[in-house]
């Protein structure tokens, strides 16, 4: 048998210049038919960022303290949906809220014209990291425009109908969700905003209108706040949202 | 009529077979969502135990949801195989287990019932199938079909590159598709899921894959799956379509929110054939299917996930397909929870659509809100391979930039060729072969294929 020599491990790519067209995973090389170790672990790494995420909790206290900054009460909500695996079997637990937080509600002064609803989503990161800054935009821009806010709900284990009982218990107008998008591989931090004109429990999501891949790096945080204002006086100018309400700026155009 | 079963004095009852089927069915989060679960491990198997029982006959005389309600279930109906089915109609739903078992039951025979066994006949006998069975008898099963390649044949698995970009980019796309076909990826075909649906954007894809296809001369289809009514008026625009795409699904009601009905797909399949491009046979259609979308769509009739996924099969069926495949693990953890339950429901949608006699491949998948990992997708393509899933899906490093989800790489298709000896499919193999892309004891030759690359690359990137 040959004397066998000593390995060597080099792994270039042929196809490396066509990396600049995509995001896409291309030119990782090969070992044999397989994935090379150092972008095998690239991967696992980006995974890991995403199952953490979607098992990341909000960080309710710190939240709330920011937010006092906008003279607002704060309500601490929880869905029907007790933990993190029950919220990811049962979506419709998600989407309405537990008793307690009714009477939460209850207690509340009715009839403003915008309730923002903070919930944690598939990625409770993406708000404790993102939704501070762009409240601090898009709040200002509500005031001067005259809109009444109302209470400023952050909620636990929450998907986007939720908004649809909290809005409609607050008698409020208009609800603005901005909930944890479900992370991918390049991204564990985006939040989505839904808006919904007249909510009330049992809508669909044609009733809403939605902004999504927003986080540094996607949507930036103060072009969004400029859709979502945008969105909000539309809504208001229109008396509808979802699929009637469109963006004739042509600003919720993919790019 | 009720069905029953008596475990140490406690006595089961089913009062349908659409309840006793879905209290049989192995545990799924999608069917407790639904409420259609059994309570316990005990009644789970009463159940099983109760079906096995149940004679087929039972199954053309019983529908799960009413044929006067529900075209699905006409389609079903009218379409039954009663000559082919004699064979088998003495037999109960235990019976068919041990039979298709058997050693003498073999690819022939199979065939000579795959219009006899209704898709709630499998639905039912895969219950009581552990995952081996459903290996077992896939393996079995030989469906062909045929484009401008032959799918399916006995030794050969495919795959579709799936070049997706988060905003169709051309660019973009031609990157992940060359380095898709250097890869021996596309056979099955080269299917872009576009990110709008419009009707332009997708002439505009359907392009730059035809003209690829046709400079390189490469034995494959292309398809953008867009919404039938965007592929019909495409068609009628002369664009080059060569396969018609459709997601459908077990129940009428479901069909109606993709907004489609066989009417529609009747039109689009004679639109597609009309068009006479393929150039070894004429199976035009593309289909998706998948568990919890009746569900999902809140038209699943109080039908456990996986007969409403058989059901589709019929539909599919109709309009002789070149691919069907299952997107298994795509709808998340609310209907699959985790490796274990995606693994268990590709195996059952692979075997009832072989067992029906569809092209059946998987889109072996998660999302990152699943309880799954890329070692539950390797298991999960080992025993694919081994029961002779129809194709894969190979996207760059497995990861879906526009889809956001993960499925199998160009890499996992070699990893399974390699291991289990599978070739491509002998037209494409042939390309591959003298563009010096494969060798010919299929291994994959980086350096050969350089010139290819090059004039490739010169296409749209230069």
């Amino acid at each position: 048998m040959d004397k066998m020599t000593k390995p060597q491990i080099e792994i270039t790519d042929p196809l490396s210049f066509l990396k600049e067209f995509t995001a896409a995973r291309i030119a990782i090389g090969s070992t044999g038919s397989s994935i090379p170790t150092k972008q095998l672990l690239e991967f696992k790494l980006a995974h890991a960022h995403a199952r953490d995420a979607v098992y990341s909790v909000m960080d309710t206290e710190v939240l709330e303290d920011a937010l006092a900054q906008f003279h607002r009460p704060v309500l601490q909500l929880h869905s029907r949906a007790e933990n993190r695996a029950q919220y990811l079997q049962r979506p419709d637990l998600g989407r309405k809220p537990n008793e307690e937080s009714l009477n939460r509600l209850a207690d509340q002064i009715t009839g403003d014209d915008i309730v923002i609803i903070i919930a944690d989503g598939l990625s409770a990161i993406a708000l404790n990291e993102n939704v501070l800054t762009l409240l601090q935009l898009l709040i200002p821009k509500l005031l001067d425009a005259n809109l009444k806010l109302g209470p400023l709900c952050l909620v636990q284990q929450g998907r986007v109908a939720i908004g649809d009982d909290i809005a409609h218990e607050l008698h409020a107008k208009l609800s603005l969700v901005l909930i944890g998008e479900r992370p991918g591989l390049s991204a564990a931090d985006s939040i989505g905003a839904y808006l919904t004109y007249q909510p009330k429990p049992g809508l669909k999501d044609n009733s809403r209108n939605c902004i999504s891949n927003i986080r540094p790096g996607g949507l930036d945080l103060s072009l969004a706040a400029d859709k979502i204002f945008y969105l909000v006086q539309e809504a208001f100018r229109m008396k509808l949202s979802g699929i009637g309400l469109k963006d004739n700026e042509g600003l919720l155009e993919r790019e | 009529m009720p069905y029953q079963h008596t475990i140490l004095g406690k006595v089961y009852r089913f009062d349908s077979l659409q309840i006793l089927l879905a209290k049989a069915s192995p545990f799924r989060t999608g069917d407790a969502l639904a409420g259609l679960s059994a309570e316990t491990y005990e009644e789970r198997v009463a159940a099983q135990i109760t079906l096995a029982d149940v004679p087929l006959k039972t199954f053309l005389n019983e529908a799960v949801i009413p044929y006067e309600e529900d075209e699905v279930t006409r389609l079903i109906i009218d379409n039954h195989d009663a000559v082919g089915f004699d064979l088998i109609s003495h037999l109960t739903v235990g019976q068919l287990r041990d039979w298709l078992l058997k050693d003498e039951t073999d690819t022939v025979i199979l065939k000579s019932i795959e219009n006899a066994v209704t898709p709630e006949m499998a639905a039912a006998v895969s219950k009581i199938m552990r995952n081996q069975d459903l290996i077992a008898v896939a393996k079995k099963c030989e469906v062909i079909t045929r484009f401008r390649n032959t799918i399916g044949l006995k030794g050969h698995f495919s795959t579709r590159l799936q070049p997706n970009h988060p905003t169709d980019d051309p660019r973009g796309i031609a990157a992940s598709l060359i380095e898709g076909l250097l890869y021996g990826s596309g056979d099955a075909v080269i299917g872009i899921n576009p990110a709008t649906d419009s009707p332009a954007a997708v002439a505009k894809i359907l392009t730059l894959i035809d003209t690829l296809r046709q400079q390189f001369d490469i034995p494959t289809q292309s398809c953008v799956l867009s919404h039938i009514t965007t592929t019909l008026e495409l068609i009628n625009k002369n664009a080059p379509v060569d396969l018609c795409f459709q997601s459908v699904a077990g129940t009428e009601k479901a069909n109606t929110s993709f907004g489609i009905n066989i009417n529609l797909l009747e039109e689009a399949y004679e639109a597609t054939l009309s068009l006479n491009r393929g150039t070894v046979g004429n199976n035009v259609m593309y289909f998706e299917t998948g568990q919890g979308s009746a569900l999902s769509a809140n038209a699943h009739h109080g039908v456990d996930q996986q007969t409403c996924e058989a059901r589709a099969y019929a539909v599919a069926k109709k309009f002789k397909p070149l691919l069907v495949n299952s997107v298994v693990g795509f709808i998340g953890p609310e209907y699959l929870y985790d490796g274990k339950q995606i693994i268990r429901a590709a195996l059952e949608d692979h075997f009832c659509a072989k067992l029906l006699g569809l092209p059946m491949g998987v889109d072996i998948c998660y999302t990152n809100h699943a309880e799954a990992d890329q070692d539950d997708m390797d298991n999960l393509l080992t025993l694919l391979g081994v029961a002779g899933c129809s194709f894969i899906m190979g996207i760059p490093g497995s990861d879906d930039i526009m889809l956001n989800y993960q499925s199998t790489s160009f890499h996992d298709a070699l990893y399974l060729r390699k291991v289990l000896g599978l070739k491509p499919a002998p037209e494409f193999e042939q390309w591959l072969i003298k563009q010096g892309i494969f060798d010919g004891q299929s291994n994959r030759s980086v350096s050969a294929s350089e010139g290819l690359l090059k004039n490739m690359g010169s296409l749209w990137i230069k």
